[in-house]
């Protein structure tokens, strides 16, 4: 039964992580994103974390998620990232790479300790109470549970971490605000960098393209035409200002 | 076969592991801020798997606890990062990772 909740689970979990880095739009990334933390959820319940499954929920599906829905809609849903674009060449296949030797790193980690996971809890107070199954088929109940454990741990031994993260969670918020004030003044224009070449460039040139000039003309002359019209209302601002 | 499985608890590591590859690796490829924000947030749920997984075979509410902080961080982090990204995008819509280059060293 575990193996069923564990496997459907991770297959929730693992396919939600997928879909977060290949999906185009960022709508549809961030519902993937609620897959893999709801997958995640279920098996805290499995592993008997039930205040951090609440949590998990709770926080991140119902509020970082939002979060992000919020701010995609804020600034327009951006459909424009070319996917199949790479800006440094093979950046694919490098970081693909880099993230098969990790997996392989683990993997090797894994081997070397094979077998079951060990180590011995330091402190006897901090130990789980779990519910007892009986040989006569009954459940004794934990002693405490499991909310009331990590907060013993949590407001006894951490309770400085945790005036801490109140601490954290204040200069986030103060933080937040101020950067998303809008400033009195006019907005300096930020300095004006050539967007990434390998968004600009055409991704397959087409017949056409490759018979008329012009196409390929009008790609390159953009930049210079918006720098100049960047340019011209800079001083028409600056004439006014001193108007 | 499947069902008779005991679930141990480096079948939860090498799910950890495979989520935060997962991850890592869209925060290299992707290059809208929001996505690789997301992936950030993949890594976190890897490494809070393995916290809980970790704290579950060593009979230890510690595990849970380090989870609880890390889920806070994350929020902290998201929010200001969010309100970054805000900042950035009011003044050039439509821009990628790659074009916040004005800080570079």
């Amino acid at each position: 039964m575990e193996a069923i909740v564990f496997f459907v689970s991770a297959a929730i979990i693992l396919a939600g992580g997928l879909g977060v880095i290949v999906l185009r739009n960022p709508v549809h990334a961030a519902l993937s994103l609620v897959a893999t933390l709801f997958g995640v959820a279920v098996l805290f319940i499995d592993m008997e974390a039930y205040f951090l499954a609440a949590v998990q929920v709770i926080v991140y599906a119902g509020a970082i998620v939002v979060l992000f829905l919020f701010v995609i809609m804020l600034v327009g849903v951006d459909k424009a990232e070319d996917i199949y674009a790479e800006p440094i060449i093979k950046q694919r296949q490098f970081a693909a790479l880099a993230a098969a030797g990790m997996l392989i790193l683990v993997a090797l980690v894994g081997v070397a300790f094979a077998g079951d996971v060990t180590g011995q809890p330091s402190n006897e107070d901090m130990t789980i109470s779990r519910a007892i199954e009986n040989p006569d088929g009954t459940t004794t109940p934990a002693e405490t549970s499991n909310i009331n454990q990590l907060a013993e741990a949590l407001f006894t031994d951490y309770v400085f971490a945790f005036e801490i993260t109140a601490l954290l969670l204040t200069i986030a918020v103060v933080g937040a605000v101020v950067l998303a004030r809008r400033p009195k003044g006019d907005l300096q224009p930020l300095p004006d960098v050539e967007p990434s070449w390998a968004l600009r460039k055409p991704r397959a040139v087409t017949p056409t393209e490759a018979t008329d000039p012009s196409a390929g003309d009008d790609a390159d002359q953009d930049p210079d035409e918006t720098t100049v019209d960047q340019a011209a209302t800079d001083g028409a601002e600056t004439d006014e200002a001193k108007a | 076969m499947i069902l008779g499985l005991t679930i141990t608890t480096s079948y939860y590591l090498a799910l950890s592991a495979m989520l935060f590859v997962l991850g890592a690796f869209g925060v290299m490829v992707r290059r809208n801020p929001l996505v690789m924000f997301m992936c950030v947030e993949l890594m976190l749920n890897a490494v809070n798997i393995s916290f809980v997984a970790f704290g579950d075979s060593m009979d230890d509410i510690r595990g849970q606890v380090s989870v609880f902080f890390v889920l806070v961080v994350a929020a902290a982090e998201v929010v200001i990062g969010l309100a970054i990204v805000v900042a950035i995008m009011r003044r050039r819509p439509k821009i990628t990772a790659d074009d916040i280059s004005v800080l570079r060293g």
